[in-house]
């Protein structure tokens, strides 16, 4: 073996390869660091995103992007919209008027985290965050169907709106249950899907009613 | 000498002919516990008996307790306790509702139907249904009724859901808990009473509530004398499924307290029924043409009734 003490490298060989760190998905820092951005792109990320969902409630496609990244930006507006509009309701007292602002506000909220929970309970499989993000932005059809009411009670209050306001409120609650229930029904066990569609059909309901016995002053 | 003949070992016939030959010998089974032979007991204690066992599930009540104890072992801090109420298929809730509105003499509802698998969501949303549609309802035919007159301005009385949710609610939770507390009670003191648990008396009530979804529905037509026989209609359905209910239970105490509480249960479920037909929906007004009277001076007074 005193031959093989002998050998070594040239130094003229180079040594050579590629020693390469896998790059998977980007690393945090490198996506999130939105500090330096300008204020106007971060809000216009997040309008965005909202206003896609809200083309998803429009034609309900079974799509994971509006229950993957969910906010509830979307929710709150719709829902603060509705309440103002549902005020200025007649009331001869206090007692007998519509829904106040924190009433409409409360059953929304309130309605929409109960729903959620009890599919939950019923073993669902979707998180917290997004059914009531999906519950949320389905409110857009009755939001629209509010704003109609009301411009359909400026031009008159008789028997013919009344007939008009049925109808859309009736075509905008079917169009609300539908989409949620798109969204929401793939995820509860088989047996049970009737037992988490009843409370969002009812929930949605409430809300129709809400809207279709507002009378202004 | 007969001493030694009663120390000799005697062979003993097969237990039918030995039987056969002496019928009414007292007979025992070792592979079952050890029962009073039922030749001997009177006819009406056995039937009873079987009855008990068949209305309260004494039968097979350590089984049942057993896997009661099996399934609720998560602690009550987690979401999985939680999740053991909410256990039913769609299927499992619509059978209870079709018993709560179809009761069968001598069926004891919790018996056939909960059989120790009692959930909240029936009660919790029937409850809230029922607070919808009663005060919808409501808000409809005082629409109805008020409508020919011109002096009337429609007003979605949007109050009145609150009012009902906290009636309807502290009905369907708090009197459960009160009768809860008065079994226990009356089951520590009397040995043979049988206490449902808490769930169990809630599901009953909350299930006994769906019979009043459709009669509220109905209770929107303006005639006093169809909203009364509504009324006394679903009083005695859901009514039957509740006396049915508890009176197995309390059968074994003292007679008047036995008597006392399920008086009282129905007088809280008729109270109930009226108190929600006179607060919500207003009374139909028949409407009287003004008579006029003449007086003995040729002025007519005019009144309305």
């Amino acid at each position: 073996f005193a031959s093989l003490a002998d050998v070594s490298i040239s130094e003229d060989i180079p040594v050579e390869g590629e020693i390469t760190v896998p790059v998977g998905a980007h690393s945090p820092e490198e996506d999130f660091s939105t500090l330096d951005e300008p204020v106007k792109d971060t809000i216009m990320r997040d309008l965005k995103a909202v206003g896609k969902k809200f083309v998803h409630v429009m034609y309900p496609k079974k799509s994971s992007a509006l229950l993957r990244d969910w906010d509830l930006w979307g929710p709150l507006v719709l829902c603060v919209s509705l309440a103002l509009m549902l005020q200025g309701g007649s009331a001869d007292s206090k007692d007998d008027g519509g829904p106040q602002f924190a009433e409409v506000f409360v059953i929304i909220w309130f309605g929409a985290v109960v729903i959620t929970l009890n599919s939950k309970l019923l073993g669902g499989t979707i998180s917290f965050f997004q059914s009531l993000c999906v519950l949320g932005y389905c409110v857009m059809p009755l939001t629209v169907a509010m704003l109609v009411c009301r411009l359909v009670l400026l031009v008159g209050a008789g028997t013919v709106s009344f007939i008009v306001r049925l109808i859309v409120v009736v075509a905008m609650f079917g169009w609300s249950t539908l989409a949620s229930t798109a969204f929401l029904a793939d995820s509860q066990p088989p047996n049970r899907k009737a037992l988490v569609v009843y409370p969002i059909f009812l929930f949605y309901f409430v809300i129709s009613w809400m809207i279709l016995t507002f009378t202004p002053q | 000498m007969a001493a030694a003949d009663e120390l000799k070992f005697q062979e003993f016939d097969d237990a039918a002919n030995l039987l056969a030959a002496n019928p009414d010998a007292t007979t025992i089974s070792i592979d079952e516990p050890v029962e009073i032979p039922k030749k001997q007991h009177s006819r009406l204690q056995e039937s009873r008996r079987e009855e008990d066992d068949e209305l309260l599930g004494t039968d097979d009540s350590d089984k049942t307790e057993l896997l009661a104890g099996q399934k609720k072992s998560a602690p009550f801090w987690t979401f999985e306790y939680y999740q053991t109420f909410f256990d039913v298929d769609t299927y499992q809730v619509l059978d209870r509702i079709k018993g709560s509105v179809f009761p069968v003499p001598g069926k004891n509802f919790v018996r056939l139907y909960i059989r120790s698998n009692p959930d909240l969501y029936g009660p919790f949303w029937i409850c809230a249904t029922l607070v919808f549609t009663i005060a919808v309802s409501g808000n409809l035919s005082n629409f109805f009724i008020h409508l020919g007159k011109p002096t009337y301005h429609y007003v979605p009385e949007f109050r009145k859901v609150s009012i009902a949710a906290t009636a309807i609610y502290a009905y369907a939770w708090l009197v459960p808990l009160a009768l809860w507390g008065f079994l226990m009670w009356r089951n520590s003191k009397v040995m043979n009473i049988v206490s449902y648990s808490f769930l169990e008396i809630v599901c009953v009530y909350g299930y006994s509530l769906f019979i009043y979804i459709p009669t509220a529905i109905l209770w929107i037509i303006p005639q006093k004398v169809v909203r009364w026989v509504l009324m006394v209609f679903s009083l005695g359905l859901s009514g039957t499924v509740l006396v049915m209910t508890f009176w197995p239970a309390v059968r074994d105490d003292n007679r008047r307290i036995a008597l006392a509480t399920v008086v009282t249960i129905v007088l809280l479920h008729a109270l109930m029924s009226v108190g929600c037909l006179a607060y919500f929906f207003d009374a139909p007004e028949l409407d009287f043409p003004a008579p006029i009277i003449p007086v003995h001076n040729s002025t007519t007074v005019v009144t309305k009734s």
